[in-house]
């Protein structure tokens, strides 16, 4: 088994199928289709899945240590909402940012806490915490769904900076990737995180400190989702909190898992959450040019999905360990 | 004697009859019927969701006419979900205080088709607001949405002009909302008197800002030239406008969208440039509308679904050139006035 390493190309998984997949498209997209291979175009479909990209690297650590993030999202629209209506009541900047900073953490600690030293298993720790944020957040402290950035802020000229023509946000995912793929593969706490995920036990028979990393996990998931938030608001001038109720979550984690992170744990890496993504983005922005009607997208992005796992399950049938462990 | 005591008598008559004219007047019927008709009935609010202009501003101005009858008034916030608007609508028939008016803002064409009609058979009067649904109710209030897609599409052409490329882009909303179904309808039976003007493209953005935002960066790369986007909703316009942006088109493309008249939503981006026209729907008047058939349907005597309403509010493309202070309402101002309550 060739866990962290490098693809084993002799042997097909999802995430080969998947990737398989994606160039596939893409040959045909860029061959059929007019404007599709052209440097802005390709441009457009990284920044497209750029905000998602950040969401699902967080979501990735939270899996490969054998756990779920589903507060994502509303940490994401949240923190962010918050942020800027405390800016747009006359909060001062550091303040405010201190404030929504601690919040963001406290959360993140919190989900951490109840799985790992509670024991409550992390897909109903973080739904609860993901509802108590939206409703708190969205109940206490803003007025409305969609909370505008003032105008001048840095948030606001962050959402204009360019370099090669380049928009911000590709670039924070890029770096992003760059530091989570360093953590996984070059630091101890790195390494550990598949043992964890892989034998939570075993690990932690042997001396790791499976509980505060888990802790470190749900933290580094929410402050990811923080700086989610912000490029999202930085882009669009304002966050609209109706993302919480959208299928944005699912997405993410479909990225994570199409790209080959088995939700049992331990497995999968930073290639396959940039795998993934490129096939959602990849399909997606085809389908705009070819202007498919949302309905059939979301037909069609389902119909794909479902392929390639159903494919993994005949190259790849569930072994002994996998039968004994049970995904999610 | 007798001769004195009944001119007496007349007179006495006569005074108190001249006397009691006054009074006489003073009797209007009106004020009685009107508190009698009204005084403790209870009206209800469930609108998409309670987070945005619209029902904020409806709420708002309901809140403040009911209260000032004696009634109750009452919303219920779903937050967007379809099913948590079901359950506060059967709550609300099955409960002891099953409210006397029920306005509701329908997600889409037939959801709460079913739900409408138990209120109804409960004896709760049944207003539409906004979104047309396959439903008798009492009354609809809200807009044409077919005459608003018109003036959307009239005003993209005008700001295109005829030495334009005559391409326009439509970023839908979705294809189960009657607002994003009749707005396109009403869009194309312009289009089709004027055949050289064409739609390039026409994605949906799930009334969301990001989408919508993805699907112009795709649109605008595909045709550089496209001279108008009309976005069917102004709460997910922001992505479109963030497209044209980026794509240093500003000034070029001309945004038509639609909205509530809130000031921040609307007059202000009017103002700065970044829509080159809103039709607005005047909500202060359209809550008067909802108001005044409240109070006929409750003074009326008549069983719920009896008579079937249409009262459409005046609609207008808005653009920079004809902003007026008063163009807009401020949310804003409304909620530091409730604040200061």
């Amino acid at each position: 088994m060739n866990a962290i390493g490098w693809p084993n190309w002799r042997r097909l998984n999802q995430e080969g199928i998947v990737f398989a997949i994606a160039v596939l498209l893409f040959a045909a997209a860029a061959l059929g289709l007019p404007g599709f291979l052209t440097a802005d175009n390709l441009v457009a479909i990284v920044r497209s899945v750029s905000v998602l990209g950040i969401l699902a690297l967080g979501m990735a650590l939270v899996i490969i240590g054998r756990g779920i993030d589903l507060s994502a999202v509303a940490i994401m629209a949240m923190s962010v909402a918050w942020y800027l209506q405390l800016l747009n009541t006359g909060t001062s900047d550091g303040l405010a940012f201190a404030y929504v900073l601690a919040g963001v953490l406290a959360i993140g600690l919190l989900n951490g806490f109840l799985v790992a030293y509670a024991d409550v298993p992390a897909i109903f720790v973080t739904l609860a915490t993901g509802s108590f944020v939206f409703g708190y957040v969205r109940s206490q402290l803003i007025t409305q769904d969609a909370v505008p950035v003032p105008q001048g802020h840095w948030v606001e000229l962050l959402g204009g900076v360019r370099f090669l023509d380049i928009p911000v946000e590709v670039f924070v995912f890029a770096g992003l990737a760059f530091l989570v793929f360093l953590f996984l593969r070059y630091t101890k706490w790195g390494r550990f995180i598949y043992f964890a995920g892989d034998n939570p036990v075993a690990a932690r028979n042997i001396g790791i400190p499976v509980r505060p990393m888990l802790v470190l996990r749900y933290a580094l998931s929410a402050v990811v989702a923080l700086i989610a938030g912000l490029l999202t608001a930085a882009s669009l001038h304002s966050i609209n909190t109706r993302v919480v109720n959208s299928t944005l979550l699912y997405d993410i984690v479909l990225v994570a898992v199409i790209g080959g992170i088995g939700l049992s744990g331990g497995r999968g890496g930073v290639r396959n959450v940039l795998v993934g993504a490129a096939l959602i983005g990849i399909l997606l922005n085809a389908m705009t040019i070819i202007d498919i009607p949302l309905l059939y997208q979301n037909l069609i992005k389902a119909a794909i999905l479902l392929g390639a796992i159903i494919v993994d399950g005949i190259i790849n049938p569930r072994d002994e360990q996998t039968a004994q462990q049970g995904d999610i | 004697m007798r001769l004195l005591r009944t001119l007496m008598a007349a007179a006495t008559a006569l005074a108190v009859t001249a006397f009691a004219a006054p009074s006489f007047a003073a009797d209007d019927p009106g004020p009685a019927a009107y508190a009698k008709a009204l005084n403790g009935k209870r009206v209800m609010l469930v609108p998409l969701a309670m987070g945005f202009d619209l029902a904020q501003g409806w709420a708002h101005y309901l809140k403040k006419e009911v209260e000032a009858w004696g009634g109750t008034f009452e919303t219920r916030d779903p937050n967007w979900v379809v099913d948590a608007g079901a359950q506060a609508i059967t709550d609300a028939i099955a409960s002891d205080t099953r409210p006397d008016v029920l306005i509701i803002h329908a997600p889409d064409l037939n959801s709460y088709s079913k739900l409408m009609k138990k209120a109804q058979a409960a004896g709760t009067y049944v207003l539409l607001v906004d979104n047309p649904a396959n439903f008798p109710a009492d009354a609809f209030v809200g807009s044409d949405w077919d005459k608003l897609g018109q003036l959307e599409a009239e005003a993209a052409i005008k700001g295109c002009g005829e030495n334009s490329s005559k391409k326009i882009g439509l970023v839908q909303g979705d294809q189960a909302n009657s607002s994003s179904l009749y707005q396109y309808a009403g869009i194309m039976k312009v289009l089709e008197k004027h055949p050289d003007f064409q739609v390039v493209a026409k994605p949906d953005s799930n009334w969301d800002a990001t989408t919508s935002r993805n699907v112009t960066t795709t649109m605008l790369q595909q045709h550089p030239d496209i001279c108008s986007i009309i976005d069917f909703w102004d709460g997910d316009a922001t992505g479109a406008s963030a497209a044209i942006r980026d794509a240093k088109l500003d000034g070029k493309v001309f945004l038509v969208t639609t909205g509530g008249g809130e000031k921040a939503a609307d007059c202000d981006k009017l103002n700065d440039g970044t829509y080159g026209a809103v039709v607005m729907t005047d909500l202060a008047r359209q809550s008067g509308d909802m108001n005044a058939i409240i109070k006929f349907l409750l003074q009326s005597g008549q069983p719920a679904g009896t008579s079937h309403t249409y009262i459409y509010t005046l609609e207008k493309a808005t653009t920079k050139a004809d902003l007026k202070p008063d163009s807009c309402w401020d949310l804003k101002a409304l909620q530091a006035e409730a604040a200061a309550k």
